[in-house]
């Protein structure tokens, strides 16, 4: 089975081991990049006015909580301002950079060639090799570094196709206007409240991949990675004789 | 390159430039005529309030009704954020049933006018349950009663140019603009009553704003004056309301 896999995967590393990653995706991850971090950290200032969550429609202090955040209320309207202002600026620069992200990725065919897991990828023995050699902090193959492995496309698919809609859908969920046209915004997760705790669990598992994606470029060759994300050469080619 | 070359180009990237600076202010002149410029347009931020406040104005010409509740979904206790000022003439006010209170509504009208908070009742009313959510985080289901702010124009009779309304409250720096979008919105009601009594002092007694489709702080307490404009800069610091100085944005429909 993995025998039929590996020519489905070979032509795309073949094509980008000279290119590892195309002009669109590098520019792209970038200011996506930036954006969410400013998000988080706006985030985090608007977060901490009322660091606790609810359930359903409504929620305040006096009322029960789901989970009261380890955090302290910040009332200080120095933070929570600009946290407001840049975290509505970085929110449009982030659904810019996704919508021309999506629009050239299905021109390109990058998630089927790239994102999505191939075929040969889903078999229980391919899963098992990808996840032991994990386990055992095996090295990657040349060939590997060409191309993403299943664990890779799993969570990538991931964060482009359900946490960045879900943060989307959530944060439109708090918006009095946009909820007034579209109450399913809100009625799909339980109510206002609710949105606003999914958006926080959302960020949450976006942080933790993004811990997650920093430490595995670092193990797997940082220089080597950061160079193929920002001038989108490999470096495989030069090494070789 | 030949100079004639490099002239081409430069020809090019003049006219390339002319004509996004020219797509651009048509654009603001465009955007401003339909209404789709917010009071605070100017700055970085003023970039990303405007595609805020644009997009949603878009969307809201699509049937933009905010969600109603039944009673049984009514916060049990309302929470208080900004209680009345405690000050000596609201204390007679309040004392006095707010017999002296009145509310002028002037500008660009064409007949001005003042209503004692005993005369808004006798016009037609507006029972709604609506959610209301701070911009801190928390929120709650109240029921609201009033006027319809847009009897209340209808009645003063706006200048065709009249494009905000302008509310200024007991509090000096609790004052705040509306577009005629939300102005004239069913939901937006000048509210005397809640959960099926008088409002309280800190609510604002006498008479609140009650704007469905915004956060909180745009529904100002303590109404005291409604003015009319043609411009959102038109009074105050130019910048539509008091939340801009205070770190806010004047839109808040989010």
């Amino acid at each position: 089975m993995a025998e039929t896999a590996l020519p489905l995967a070979v032509p795309t590393a073949v094509e980008s081991t000279s290119q590892r990653h195309r002009l669109f995706v590098r520019v792209t991850h970038w200011i996506q990049a930036l954006s969410v971090l400013v998000l988080l950290l706006s985030g985090v200032a608007i977060l901490l006015a009322h660091p606790r969550l609810y359930w359903g429609e409504t929620g305040a202090v006096g009322s029960p909580s789901l989970i009261d955040l380890p955090l302290p209320f910040v009332l200080d309207v120095p933070i929570r301002g600009p946290g407001r202002y840049l975290h509505f600026l970085a929110a449009w620069v982030s659904v810019f950079t996704g919508a021309i992200y999506v629009a050239m990725a299905l021109a390109t065919g990058h998630f089927a060639t790239n994102l999505l897991p191939t075929r040969g990828q889903l078999t229980r023995h391919a899963i098992a090799r990808v996840f032991g050699d994990h386990l055992r902090f095996k090295r990657s193959t040349e060939d590997e570094l060409a191309t993403y492995n299943i664990l890779q496309r799993l969570s990538y698919s991931t964060v482009v196709f359900i946490l960045f809609p879900l943060i989307i859908w959530t944060g439109l969920g708090m918006s009095p206007a946009a909820t007034s046209v579209f109450p399913f915004l809100a009625t799909s997760f339980g109510g206002q409240q609710s949105a606003r705790t999914i958006h926080f669990f959302a960020t949450s598992a976006l942080v933790l991949f993004s811990i997650m994606h920093v430490v595995l470029v670092w193990q797997t060759g940082f220089k080597r990675r950061m160079r193929a994300m920002i001038t989108g050469q490999s470096g495989n080619e030069k090494e070789r004789p | 390159m030949s100079p004639a070359m490099s002239r081409r180009k430069m020809l090019k990237t003049g006219l390339g430039a002319a004509a996004g600076v020219g797509a651009l202010g048509a654009g603001i002149a465009i955007g401003d005529r339909c209404g789709l410029i917010p009071a605070n347009h100017r700055g970085l931020y003023g970039l990303s309030e405007t595609l805020t406040y644009a997009g949603q104005r878009l969307l809201t010409t699509l049937p933009s009704m905010a969600r109603e509740f039944n009673r049984g979904q009514i916060t049990k206790v309302p929470p208080v954020n900004g209680p009345a000022p405690k000050t000596e003439a609201y204390q007679r006010l309040k004392d006095t049933g707010f017999a002296d209170w009145r509310l002028t509504v002037d500008g660009m009208v064409t007949r001005p006018a003042s209503f004692s908070l005993v005369e808004l009742k006798s016009f037609p009313s507006r029972t709604q349950i609506t959610h209301q959510a701070c911009e801190e985080g928390w929120s709650f289901i109240a029921e609201w009663a009033g006027v319809p702010l847009s009897y209340i124009l209808e009645k003063v009779g706006t200048h065709p140019d009249a494009k905000w309304v302008f509310f200024f409250t007991l509090q000096e720096d609790w004052w705040d603009s509306l577009d005629m979008d939300d102005a004239l919105h069913p939901q937006t009601v000048l509210a005397y009553g809640m959960n099926g009594a008088e409002i309280l002092a800190d609510h604002g007694a006498p008479l609140r704003l009650k704007v469905a489709r915004q956060l909180g702080y745009k529904s100002l307490k303590f109404l005291t004056k409604i003015t009319l404009a043609d411009r959102p800069d038109a009074l105050g610091d130019g910048l539509g309301s008091g939340a801009p100085a205070a770190g806010y944005s004047w839109y808040a429909g989010i």
